[in-house]
């Protein structure tokens, strides 16, 4: 391995704060169960007051707040599915961008472009359409191992976005329009005067350190209205999606499912000696990854915007994904969230460099990933392996290092 | 499905294809090379060769100006021989940017594999922005005025000033093989021919066998593998270079983005011959070409790139670790 590992904690920000960040995960997984809860819960509602808070110094001026958000969540989304397929099952997934768009356009077409479903009647059927689709791509695909995948999966993605460009009954190069936004909770809003909904919420405004309450009409969030003016109903809404899902994973990471994946992955052919179907619970992976990532392109297809065209699904999409799993820590679902929405909100964040974001961005890739190798957040299991490497090397090498 | 379209064109559409391929054949020995040797995708390797299409038209500017003009192949040709070489010392150079900057810090620390794919991917945004924005840099240092013919519209499509003119050279079925096509394909053919040799006859060549082989042992025996690594990047960029001019020679105009789709190819090309072989190489990036341009005949060039994809599905599907699917240091050991 490598010949300074050991010296390795104690120079540089970054390391500095993965070396922090560790111990902030041991503590807390010394805490008695309760106390756990209580921290979850608190953390979800911070997340959920997130948007009206609008602390200063995270939040974006130039750019709506609640749309950062709500991109952000939908890449936390977009990358806790791919997390399923690279870090637990060890596939490499190149072409996940297809499934995304897989999900949002059967949304598309099922709502806007040849028949008029609500959207909580589509999504589900475009989540299905999705996972299908990983099993059909899989099912052939998945015997070819390691890097070989990772350039037939980019094929695929390549395909479904040249599909979608190429024919007309999908809305070929321009895309699909007004696709109708989930339902509204409460009255409806009636253009000019009401603004409908339950009840509205006013957010926080700062001056400097000080805040105090933006009592401006247009400011206000109104529970709970789906519309093209205020993005923090989408936001709730994804939230609320990664928060389920994020449930769901954890109960199948911990299930016979996770353990056959973490076999498969470290030595498959061994695996299979055991007993393991291994190629089954691939597949598996591949599907519930694909569902994942056609839901969360179903939630993308009606957010504000409501419009997708072929544009919006760029294979260049499925780096950032595969960017942000790795740059978050492969295999730790709390990692796979905090490189998606680092992914999303970093460029939004910096927009002052302007043209310079994406300049920044790549060199913010290098970096990171020189600097922390593990990825930000890494797994328990990668903490617990670099742990055990630095003990080999040390009773190796013993004084000479010091 | 137009299959006249190809039948009435099939020798056009064949030789249109193996100019293509023998580009992306090119390209994809810098993705194979460093497969070989390092088990990595190379994915910045596509930045490499659009940074050779750029020295390619710069010469140019550099040597003949901006005059709009056109001249045949012998008119261009001394002007054309520098920019060859200018073109793989640029690339070449990027690439050993790319190794030290992006992959030695990392290959150091004994990084997992996918980490290097990040940094790669990083490498690449960086280095395709770093073009986009070249008239910035040149107006932080005060050069814009002076270099504008360099630098100006630096997002956009960017042109050789001399449009250099096909003329026949022979002809085969009633198409018109253009001198142009004549020379990209020799000259590619060469390439290939002087790296096989390289890396099958030379010491440098014995020791990136060995480093493919098995890292660990080769350095036991003395064979100093960064200098390998280095040496291997290297070669992969002046192969790409290469392509880059064939590419300008054949094309003309270039663009910031221009490498992400051709990259993508090449490495089809590099998977489907079996990555990590030369011969595989070669033999994947002309089945490509050919293949796809006679896809572009019969579905309509909206698909081709649909068929190129599903033939490389197709191929690893019968066999799985390409068509000649042999390692580097399997080669010839």
């Amino acid at each position: 391995m490598s010949t300074n590992t050991a010296s390795a904690a104690s120079t540089g920000p970054v390391r500095r704060f993965g070396a922090w960040w560790d111990s902030v995960v041991d503590r807390y997984n010394a805490q008695p169960k309760g106390a756990k809860l209580a921290w979850v819960v608190l953390f979800a509602v911070f997340f959920y007051a997130l948007p009206l808070l609008r602390p200063p110094i995270i939040t974006t001026d130039r750019i709506d707040f609640g749309g950062v958000l709500f991109s952000s969540a939908a890449f936390a989304l977009v990358a806790l599915g791919l997390n399923i397929v690279i870090g637990y099952a060890g596939l490499l997934d190149l072409g996940y961008v297809g499934f995304y768009a897989t999900g949002a356009y059967t949304t598309g077409v099922l709502t806007a472009q040849h028949w008029h479903w609500p959207f909580f009647l589509a999504l589900p059927l475009a989540i299905a359409v999705s996972m299908v689709t990983g099993v059909i791509l899989g099912a052939p695909t998945l015997r070819v191992r390691g890097d070989y995948l990772a350039i037939v999966t980019l094929g695929f993605g390549e395909i479904i976005r040249l599909i979608v460009t190429n024919v007309d009954w999908l809305g070929a190069a321009g895309g699909i329009k007004n696709i109708p936004h989930p339902n509204n909770i409460g009255p409806a809003p009636t253009p000019p005067f009401d603004p409908g909904g339950l009840f509205a919420i006013p957010r926080l405004q700062w001056n400097g350190l000080i805040p105090s309450i933006d009592h401006t009409p247009l400011h206000q969030t109104h529970f709970l209205v789906f519309g093209a003016l205020d993005a923090t109903p989408f936001y709730w809404l994804v939230l609320t999606a990664l928060i389920l899902v994020l449930i769901g994973d954890r109960l199948v990471k911990a299930s016979r499912v996770g353990r056959a994946w973490e076999a498969t992955r470290e030595d498959e052919d061994a695996a299979e000696l055991m007993g393991v179907p291994t190629f089954r619970y691939k597949l598996l992976a591949f599907a519930l990854g694909a569902a994942i990532g056609g839901l969360s392109g179903s939630l993308y297809a009606s957010s504000q915007g409501s419009f997708i065209s072929p544009q919006s699904f760029p294979l260049l999409l499925s780096m950032l994904f595969v960017a942000a799993v790795i740059v978050g820590g492969s295999g730790n679902r709390w990692g796979a969230i905090a490189g998606g929405v680092l992914v999303a909100y970093l460029p939004e964040r910096f927009r002052d460099f302007a043209d310079y974001r994406l300049l920044v961005f790549g060199i913010a890739l290098m970096v990171l990933s020189i600097w922390r190798p593990q990825g930000i957040f890494p797994s328990t299991r990668a903490r617990r392996a670099k742990a055990a490497a630095e003990e080999i090397e040390e009773l190796e090498e013993g004084p000479a290092h010091v | 499905m137009h299959f006249d379209v190809l039948f009435n064109d099939f020798t056009a559409y064949t030789a249109g294809g193996l100019v293509y391929g023998a580009i992306y054949a090119l390209i994809a020995l810098g993705y194979t090379m460093v497969y070989g040797v390092l088990q990595l995708i190379n994915f910045a390797h596509s930045e490499v060769f659009m940074f050779g299409t750029y020295a390619m038209a710069w010469v140019f500017v550099l040597l003949h100006g901006t005059e709009q003009v056109q001249w045949g192949l012998g008119r261009a040709a001394p002007i054309l021989l520098v920019s060859l070489v200018a073109a793989m010392l640029v690339s070449g150079a990027v690439a050993l940017l790319l190794e030290r900057v992006a992959y030695r810090p990392l290959l150091k620390k004994g990084a997992p594999k996918l980490i290097c794919l990040i940094s790669a991917i990083g490498a690449s945004f960086a280095l395709s922005e770093a073009m986009g924005l070249r008239d910035r840099f040149a107006g932080w240092v005060g050069l814009d005025g002076k270099l504008d013919n360099y630098v100006s519209n630096a997002r956009n499509l960017y042109a050789n000033p001399v449009d250099i003119k096909p003329h026949t050279f022979f002809t085969v079925g009633g198409y018109h093989v253009s001198d142009i096509d004549v020379v990209i394909i020799v000259a590619a053919l060469l390439m290939m021919v002087a790296l096989v040799f390289f890396v099958d006859k030379t010491k440098f060549g014995r020791g990136i066998r060995a480093v493919a082989q098995d890292p660990e042992s080769a350095t036991l025996m003395g064979v100093n593998s960064t200098r390998v690594i280095q040496v291997t990047f290297l070669v992969g960029g002046l192969m790409a270079g290469a392509a880059a001019m064939l590419y300008m020679l054949k094309i003309g105009t270039t663009r910031p983005n221009i490498g992400f789709l051709f990259g993508v190819k090449a490495f089809t090309a590099a998977v489907m011959g079996g990555i990590g072989n030369l011969r595989g190489a070669l033999l994947g990036g002309l089945i490509l070409g050919v293949v796809e341009n006679w896809g572009s005949a019969v579905f309509g060039s909206d698909w081709k790139d649909v068929v190129s994809f599903v033939l490389l599905i197709l191929i690893l599907l019968v066999r799985p670790s390409g068509i000649l699917g042999e390692a580097l240091g399997k080669a010839r050991a």
